[in-house]
C-alpha cells in the first residue's frame, strides 16, 4: 500500500545505529501510557476513527502488548456519513489483525435524519458523535477509553491531560483536571467517572506521518492523491458523495485530491495534492503553511469551538 | 517565456529528492528535548513561545490569520504573538495562563517539546507539573523591572528555586525586554552576576544567561545585531545543543518496575515494563524485589524482534529463566549493581496542590513507579518560605506551600533519592475519598532509624504482621487460633481449601503478606520446597505452636483493625 520498502530499510538500518530518536522515544513513551492504563483500569476501550492517527495507536497497542493480543476492543462511532473507503478499511483491517471490534451508531438520531444541513455541525456533532459515543462508553460499562488526540492539533488540546478525567456525565470541565507529573498517572475513579487516555498526546502530525512511513503502517486510500470528482462548497473542497446533493450552482470537477483528516463527508474537505505515496506526502507536509484541522467545518463555527465541544464530552 | 534546457530540469527535480532524502534522514535522527518556560504575567513568556514558534516557521498560515483577526492584541505590534499559545477562552478573557499547555516545534536538529507553565504566584503547582518532565528549564526574567528595582524580582528567585528543587539538570536565564533598556550590556552584567550567585546557592550544576528580546526576536533564534557585545549562544542554539537528560538515566544502576505480567498462552510468562534506569541485557542476573530471588534474563521482547540490551526509556517485555514470583508493583534490578533502598519510611519534598491542606497524621495514597501504597504524614519537617527561601515550622500545608514531610507507608518502596534518579525518587500523593491527586512529593532519603534492617530485612518488615502458622493435623487448634486472632482485632484465615494446592501455598502466602493477613494452615504434609519457600516468605514469623503465634498477634493489633 504506497510503501517504500527499499527506502524503509534504509532508515530500520539507521533506526538500530543511534541509541533514541524522536521516533523512537514518543514511541516507548506511548507503550508505558497503554500497559498503565490497561494495568489499571478494570474495562478499558480503544476509540477507533480509522484515520492516520488511529492507525498509528493500533501499531502501539500491538506492540505494547506483544507478544499477547491487545487486551481491549475497538470502538468505532459511525455517524453513518463515514466515507464507504473507511468503513471498508475499518472491516478489512480490523479483522486482518485480530482485533475486536464494536461499532456503535445513535440509530435514533439516524432514523430522525440527523444531518449537518438539518441541525447545522455543532448539533450533528453533538448527536452523532458526541451522544453516540457516551452511550456507547456507558453501554459498554468502560471505565478508560484510549483516544488518538495530540496535543498540537488545535489550542485547547494543548492542555490536555494524558489522563483525561470526565465526570459521571461524560464532561470535561479544563478546571477540574488533576495535576499530572512525570509519568506518574492517577487512574482513581468514582462509579460513572471515566478516563480518556491519549497515548499519543505528544506525537505531532509530522511525527506520525514518519511513524507510518518507517513503521509501513496501512491507511485508508483516501490520505493519497487521485484524481477524484467534487465540488467547492462554502470554500471547502467537497468530493462527491453517497447522498449528496448537489445545487443548481453547483458543477462536480475532475481535481487531483486527497484528504489530510478524515472525518464525515459533507464536513471534511479534501486539498489539493499530487501526493501519491508516504513521502510525497510528507515532503508535502513540511511544505504546507495551513494546520490540519482547518479542512474541519466543526472547529471554526465560532472561536474556541472546539473547546465547547469538549467540555460537551466530545473527544 | 524562457524554456529550460531538458538535462537542468531532470538535475533539479533529482536535486529536490535529494534534498527530501536528506531531510527525511535528519527528521529520523531527531533527537527529542523537553523544556519549560517559567515567568511572571509580565515577563513576556507567551511572546517569547511564539516568538520561537514564528521565527523556526513552526506557525501555519491559518493559524496566523485567525491571531492577526483577533480582537485582542496586547502587544503594540502587528501580530501579538502571544496568542500562539494562550489557548482557552477563559484564559484570554482575563489576559493569563491558568494551566499548563504543550506546545511542539522542531528544527534540523532536534524536535522540542514545550511545557509552558503560567509562573504567577499561586501556581506553584503549574510550574512543578511542567518541570517534572523538563530537561532544561527557561527562566524569564524582565531586565526593565530589573533596572527599575535594582535587584532580581522575587518571581524570578521563585522559579528558579522550583528549577531546582525539580532537578532540571539545566536552567537557562532569558534576560527578556532588553529592547527596554536600550540593549544595556551593564544590565545584563548585573542580571548575570545575581543570577549566577542565586544558582550557586541552589547548587544549580549547569547554567546559562543569555539576553534577548522576545517582542523584537533578537537572539533567540536569530543573533542580534543590536548586541554585538554578547558572544554566547542564541537561545535556539542553546536549546539545540544542551545534553539530554536520557543520556544521564542510561548509566547504572538497572532499575525495571514490572508493569504488566503478560501471559499470552501456558508456555510464556513476561514482564512487561520500561527500564527506568540504566541497562537491562540478555544473560544479566537480576534480583526480584521484595522476594530477593535471583535469576537470569532470558530473552528481552518487543514487536520488532528479540534485543540484546534495553536501556532507559524503552518499553520492553522480558523473559526470565526462572519461575519467579513476582508481579505488578514489584521491581527487577541487578543482582551485582547497587541496590535501592527498600524502607517504608523516608522525607521527601513536597509541593501541595490542593486547596485541602495536607496535615500531619493523615493518610494518603502514593504512586511511585508502578506501586500505589497507603502513606501517612508522620511529620512536617519545615515548610519553605518560597519568597525567602528559608525554613520555617508548620504543621499544615495550604495549597502552593512547599515543604520537607516525613512519612511511613503501608507496604516498603523501592526507591532512589529524586537526586540521583528523577524516575525512581518521585511520587504522586492522592486523596483515598476523593482521589484527587494532591500533592507531588520527591524523596530526600530514608528515614535512618538506627539502620538495624538490611534492606531486604526491612522488605519483608511491612509485610511481616502477617504471619504464617503450621499446625500439621492439628484442625482443631487451627481453627482455634483463627478464633482467637480474630477477636484481637486482625485478620486469619485458614489455608487448607482443597482448591489451593500445595504448590500455590507461596503465591497466596504473598498475597496474604501484602493484605496483612495471617495465613494457618494444619495440612499434615507440605513438600519440602513449599515449606522451605514459606519459610522464606514468613521469615520470623514463621510459627509452628498456636501459642507463639498467638501471642505476637496479640501483642501488636495493627492499626487498620481499630
Amino acid at each position: 500500500m504506497n510503501t517504500d520498502k527499499i527506502a524503509s530499510e534504509e532508515i530500520a538500518k539507521q533506526l538500530s545505529r543511534k541509541r533514541l530518536n524522536h521516533l523512537q522515544a514518543l514511541e516507548a513513551e506511548s507503550l508505558y501510557i497503554l500497559r498503565e492504563a490497561v494495568a489499571e483500569f478494570a474495562h478499558p476501550v480503544m476509540l477507533y476513527s480509522i484515520g492516520k492517527d488511529s492507525s498509528v495507536m493500533l501499531r502501539l497497542a500491538q506492540k505494547a502488548f506483544y507478544p499477547g493480543k491487545m487486551p481491549f476492543p475497538l470502538l468505532h462511532i459511525d455517524t453513518s456519513y463515514k466515507f464507504p473507503q473507511m468503513i471498508a478499511f475499518r472491516d478489512e483491517y480490523t479483522k486482518s489483525i485480530g482485533a475486536e471490534l464494536i461499532v456503535h451508531r445513535n440509530e435514533a438520531a439516524i432514523a430522525q435524519g440527523a444531518s449537518p444541513w438539518k441541525l447545522g455541525t455543532q448539533n450533528c456533532c453533538g448527536a452523532l458523535k458526541t451522544r453516540s459515543l457516551l452511550d456507547a462508553l456507558n453501554e459498554g460499562g468502560f471505565d478508560a477509553a484510549f483516544g488518538g488526540a495530540r496535543r498540537d492539533e488545535e489550542k485547547s488540546r494543548a492542555k490536555e491531560r494524558v489522563y483525561s478525567f470526565r465526570d459521571a456525565a461524560g464532561q470535561w470541565d479544563p478546571k477540574n483536571q488533576r495535576p499530572e507529573l512525570w509519568s506518574l498517572y492517577n487512574s482513581r475513579l468514582r462509579k460513572g467517572e471515566s478516563i480518556r487516555v491519549f497515548p499519543l498526546s505528544n506525537w505531532t502530525e509530522l511525527d506520525i506521518w514518519l511513524y507510518l512511513y518507517t513503521e509501513q503502517i496501512p491507511i485508508v486510500p483516501l490520505y493519497f492523491a487521485e484524481e477524484r470528482e467534487a465540488v467547492i462548497r462554502g470554500g471547502m473542497i467537497t468530493m462527491l458523495h453517497p447522498g449528496m446533493q448537489l445545487l443548481p450552482s453547483e458543477k462536480p470537477e475532475k481535481m487531483m485530491l486527497r484528504m489530510r483528516s478524515l472525518g464525515c463527508m459533507p464536513c471534511t474537505g479534501a486539498i489539493r495534492s499530487h501526493a501519491e505515496t508516504l513521502p510525497q506526502i510528507i515532503q508535502e507536509l513540511i511544505g504546507f503553511r495551513r494546520s490540519e484541522r482547518e479542512g474541519r467545518a466543526i472547529d471554526h463555527d465560532e472561536e474556541g469551538s472546539m473547546e465547547l465541544k469538549k467540555r460537551e464530552g466530545y473527544f | 517565456m524562457i524554456s529550460q534546457p531538458q538535462g537542468w530540469e531532470i538535475e533539479q527535480k533529482h536535486s529536490l529528492e535529494q534534498r527530501f532524502r536528506q531531510f527525511l534522514d535528519g527528521h529520523l535522527e531527531q533527537e527529542m528535548l523537553r523544556f519549560t518556560t517559567a515567568g511572571s504575567v509580565d515577563d513576556g513568556k507567551s511572546t517569547l513561545i511564539g516568538r520561537l514558534l514564528h521565527d523556526t516557521r513552526n506557525i501555519y498560515e491559518d493559524q496566523l490569520a485567525s491571531i492577526r483577526a483577533s480582537r485582542v492584541n496586547r502587544s503594540g505590534r502587528d501580530v501579538d504573538l502571544s496568542l500562539l499559545t494562550d489557548g482557552l477562552r477563559a484564559e484570554r478573557e482575563q489576559g493569563i495562563t491558568i494551566d499548563v499547555a504543550y506546545r511542539y516545534f522542531s528544527t534540523a536538529r532536534r524536535k522540542f517539546i514545550i511545557a509552558d507553565t503560567p509562573g504567577h504566584e499561586q501556581y506553584t503547582r503549574n510550574m512543578a507539573t511542567g518541570a517534572s518532565t523538563a530537561d532544561v528549564a527557561i527562566v524569564l526574567i524582565d531586565a526593565r523591572a530589573f533596572k527599575r528595582v535594582g535587584e532580581l524580582l522575587p518571581q524570578s528567585r521563585r522559579h528558579t528555586y522550583i528549577a531546582s528543587l525539580l532537578r532540571i539538570p539545566h536552567v537557562v536565564a532569558a534576560i527578556n525586554k532588553m529592547d527596554l533598556v536600550d540593549y544595556s550590556p551593564e544590565i545584563f552584567d548585573q542580571v548575570s552576576a545575581e543570577f549566577s550567585e542565586l544558582a550557586d546557592r541552589l547548587e544549580l550544576k549547569s547554567i546559562e544567561v543569555i539576553p534577548v528580546s522576545a517582542l523584537c526576536g533578537d537572539n533567540v533564534v536569530e543573533r542580534s545585531q543590536r548586541m554585538d557585545w554578547y558572544g554566547g549562544p542564541t537561545l535556539l542554539e542553546y536549546l539545540e545543543t544542551a545534553p539530554l537528560a536520557l543520556r544521564e538515566a542510561s548509566g547504572e544502576p538497572l532499575r525495571f518496575p514490572v508493569q504488566l505480567v503478560a501471559r499470552p498462552n501456558a508456555e510464556f510468562r513476561g514482564f512487561a515494563g520500561r527500564v527506568e534506569r540504566g541497562e537491562v541485557r540478555t544473560g544479566m542476573r537480576v534480583r526480584a524485589l521484595p522476594s530477593g530471588r535471583v535469576t537470569t534474563v532470558k530473552r528481552i521482547l518487543t514487536y520488532d524482534g528479540e534485543l540484546p540490551a534495553a536501556g532507559f526509556p524503552l518499553s520492553v517485555t522480558l523473559e526470565l529463566e526462572d519461575e519467579i514470583d513476582l508481579s505488578r508493583g514489584e521491581m527487577l534490578v541487578s543482582e551485582t549493581q547497587l541496590a535501592p533502598h527498600i524502607r517504608s519510611s523516608f522525607r521527601a519534598m513536597v509541593v501541595w496542590m490542593h486547596a485541602e491542606p495536607l496535615s500531619e497524621g493523615r493518610t494518603y495514597l502514593a504512586k511511585h513507579t508502578t506501586r500505589t501504597v497507603r502513606a501517612s504524614v508522620r511529620r512536617i519537617r519545615y515548610r519553605v518560605d518560597i519568597h525567602s527561601i528559608e525554613h520555617q515550622q508548620s504543621s499544615q500545608l495550604q495549597m502552593n506551600d512547599i515543604a520537607e514531610v516525613e512519612f511511613t507507608t503501608g507496604l516498603p518502596l523501592f526507591f532512589d533519592a529524586y537526586a540521583d534518579n528523577r524516575e525512581m525518587g518521585a511520587l504522586i500523593l492522592m486523596d483515598p475519598v476523593t482521589n484527587a491527586t494532591v500533592g507531588a512529593a520527591m524523596i530526600v532519603s530514608d528515614l535512618d532509624e538506627g539502620g538495624r534492617h538490611t534492606a531486604l530485612e526491612e522488605a519483608r518488615c511491612g509485610e511481616q504482621e502477617a504471619a504464617l502458622v503450621w499446625l500439621r493435623g492439628r484442625e482443631q487448634v487451627a481453627a482455634a487460633l483463627l478464633e482467637r486472632i480474630r477477636q484481637a482485632g486482625r485478620a486469619a484465615v485458614i489455608l487448607d481449601d482443597p482448591l489451593i494446592p500445595d504448590s500455590s501455598l507461596p503465591a497466596v502466602m504473598r498475597a496474604l503478606q501484602l493484605a496483612k493477613v495471617t495465613g494457618i494452615s494444619s495440612r499434615s504434609d507440605l513438600s519440602r520446597a513449599t515449606l522451605a519457600a514459606l519459610q522464606e516468605l514468613a521469615g520470623p514469623r514463621f510459627f509452628t505452636t498456636a501459642e507463639a503465634a498467638a501471642t505476637l498477634a496479640e501483642a501488636a493489633p495493627s492499626q487498620e483493625a481499630k
